[in-house]
């Protein structure tokens, strides 16, 4: 059995990649962190720069990031912050694909929506909010999408148990 | 899944109603319902109200062990289980740097093109069963039962296959198999002229789907489409080609692309890639390699039976994979195929125990339906029947 690539988490030798360069160059506030391992490319956003961050990186015309592919949440419970809203952007021109990541803190988690940005990340985020409780701003229509509407709890969440009563 | 209250829906002046569509609506393909606003015969507004058949497997996944996952995955999209099987794995592949044999990696190619006409002709056969031509139906599924048979006889099952498995596939392919899928794909042409004649220049069909639910380019990007919804819209873009996974750079294809982005262009595409699909199987079998069908990786893939009447480490192995699973190194992969509906994404985090952390399934179905308001506001209620089908939109893959 090969090895598992090895991650390289330092951010002064991935900062030469034509993303994260643009990103730094933009505003280096916004960059948390980077993380390369097996080809693909994450990159952690701070929370208040998320929608602003994505609509550089759509509209740049180099980096053509014109198509979200996905949105989903991984829950660190009991790990503080709780929250990691992930992003599957991809730039059909170039092959390549990118990874966003936005740290939340698990009381009261919240930010902005990108539906501004991309229409299609409308029932992303419901679906996030529906399982995960992440609260979105900006949202057209922020109900639940997949659990009746009168449901409690956000069922993906670590503390919410797979079987039995809740 | 949720009720719409009528205080949101707030009809803008008196002449129009609200009218429920589904979920029992035999047009919607399963569970869909729709929450329409008309003004006589147009629809104003549309509302997909989803998660009638949420079945929480992405939390189920987090309770199983990595190769148990596989068996549900193929409930997720249940038109192309293979596809979904394939999908998972190469992603728990990745992450555990396994190398797979080339065999495996191209009986993966060939059953995953069936899989894809076995998913394109139930989407044929029930579209032409909405729009009102009844007897296309027949001729689809009559092909459809010889691939549910091609594949109960590789995998024990006719939908449910669970073959692909982390390393490799569950078990070699019977004697005869690759005779009887030459046996089909060499028939299969003939059977796609045959539904060709029955709807491409028919009257009635034309008219009801040429100009009917015209989606733009851009709105399938800034919707999220892929796959055939896509591509009949003008975007040139299919994983299989642009960024090839289990050896489809191998393959010979073309990737059929309109530019009408209307009910008609889409299906004059699928009928086009179920010909293309054909090819590449025929290419398959003929350039079939020998070699095994599993990884070298005594950890992960299940010993034969038997090496475990003789040996004692295929023994161990074994009781140690059914009863406590395999690690899996610490970390996340994204992996994405070209299903038949678009593109279908795994997300795999793992935290380096025997269960996967979080398990996310990218659905095709769920970002192309964003696109159905999109294509039937403003225009008539018939053509609502029209357009569910031509997204081609599967509740399983939905709701999850």
């Amino acid at each position: 059995m090969a090895e598992p690539a090895v991650a390289i988490t330092d951010l002064e030798q991935l900062k030469e990649g034509p993303a994260l360069a643009r990103l730094l160059d933009w505003n280096p506030g916004t960059v948390q962190g980077a993380r390369f391992q097996y080809g693909e490319l994450n990159v952690y956003i701070d929370c208040a720069h998320i929608r602003d961050a994505c609509s550089l990186l759509k509209n740049d015309p180099e980096l053509q990031f014109t198509f979200l592919s996905d949105i989903t949440c991984v829950d660190w419970y009991p790990s503080e912050p709780r929250f990691e809203v992930v992003y599957h952007l991809l730039a059909m021109a170039r092959k390549k694909r990118l990874r966003l990541k936005v740290k939340l803190a698990g009381d009261d988690p919240h930010l902005e929506s990108v539906t501004s940005v991309w229409r299609g990340a409308n029932f992303f985020e419901r679906e996030i909010y529906d399982l995960f409780g992440v609260r979105f701003s900006g949202h057209p229509n922020l109900r639940r999408i997949l659990m009746p509407e009168d449901w409690e709890g956000h069922p993906l969440r670590k503390d919410y148990p797979v079987e039995g009563y809740r | 899944m949720a009720l719409v209250p009528a205080s949101t829906i707030d009809p803008k002046q008196d002449r129009t109603m609200i009218l429920n569509m589904g979920p029992q609506h035999p047009s919607t393909h399963g569970v869909l319902r729709l929450v329409l606003e008309i003004d006589g015969e147009t629809v104003v507004r549309m509302m997909p109200d989803i998660g009638y058949l949420h079945t929480g497997i992405e939390k189920t996944c987090e309770a199983k062990f990595y190769q148990q996952v596989v068996v549900l995955t193929d409930r997720i999209d249940y038109l192309c289980p293979l596809t979904n099987n394939l999908c998972y794995c190469l992603a728990v592949e990745k992450l555990l740097g396994l190398e797979i044999p080339t065999k495996a990696q191209w009986i993966r190619v060939l059953l995953n093109e069936l899989s894809r006409v076995n998913s394109h002709l139930v989407w044929l056969g029930t579209h032409a069963l909405d729009i009102g031509a009844m007897s296309v139906f027949l001729y689809c599924f009559r092909e459809r039962e010889d691939v549910l048979r091609i594949f109960e006889m590789v995998s024990g099952q006719r939908m449910m296959t669970s073959y692909f498995r982390i390393g490799g596939l569950a078990l070699e392919p019977p004697l005869g198999f690759f005779e009887r899928v030459k046996k089909f794909v060499d028939r299969f042409p003939a059977a796609i002229d045959e539904y060709e004649d029955l709807l491409t220049q028919n009257p009635i069909w034309v008219e009801r789907t040429k100009g009917v639910a015209h989606l733009s380019g851009e709105d399938a990007i800034a919707l999220g489409a892929t796959g055939p919804t896509a591509r009949a819209s003008g975007i040139d873009w299919d994983l299989r080609r642009d960024m090839p996974y289990s050896s489809y750079e191998k393959f010979q294809f073309r990737v059929p692309v309109s530019n009408d982005g209307d009910v008609y262009a889409r299906y004059l595409l699928r009928v086009d890639e179920m010909r293309e699909s054909n090819k590449i199987v025929q290419q398959a079998l003929a350039g079939m390699p020998e070699g095994p069908v599993k990884a070298d990786a005594p950890k992960v893939v299940l010993p034969d039976r038997e090496k475990m009447k003789t040996q004692m480490e295929a023994l161990i192995y074994h009781f140690k994979i059914v009863t406590e699973g395999f690690s899996v190194p610490a970390g996340e992969y994204y992996q994405a195929v070209e299903s038949p509906r678009g593109e279908m994404g795994y997300y795999v985090v793992s935290d380096g125990t025997a269960k996967p952390y979080r398990v996310h399934m990218r659905a095709a179905s769920l970002a192309n339906l964003q696109t159905l308001p999109k294509m039937c506001e403003g225009r008539l209620i018939a053509d609502v029947v029209a357009a569910i089908g031509s997204i081609d939109i599967v509740l399983g893959d939905v709701d999850r």
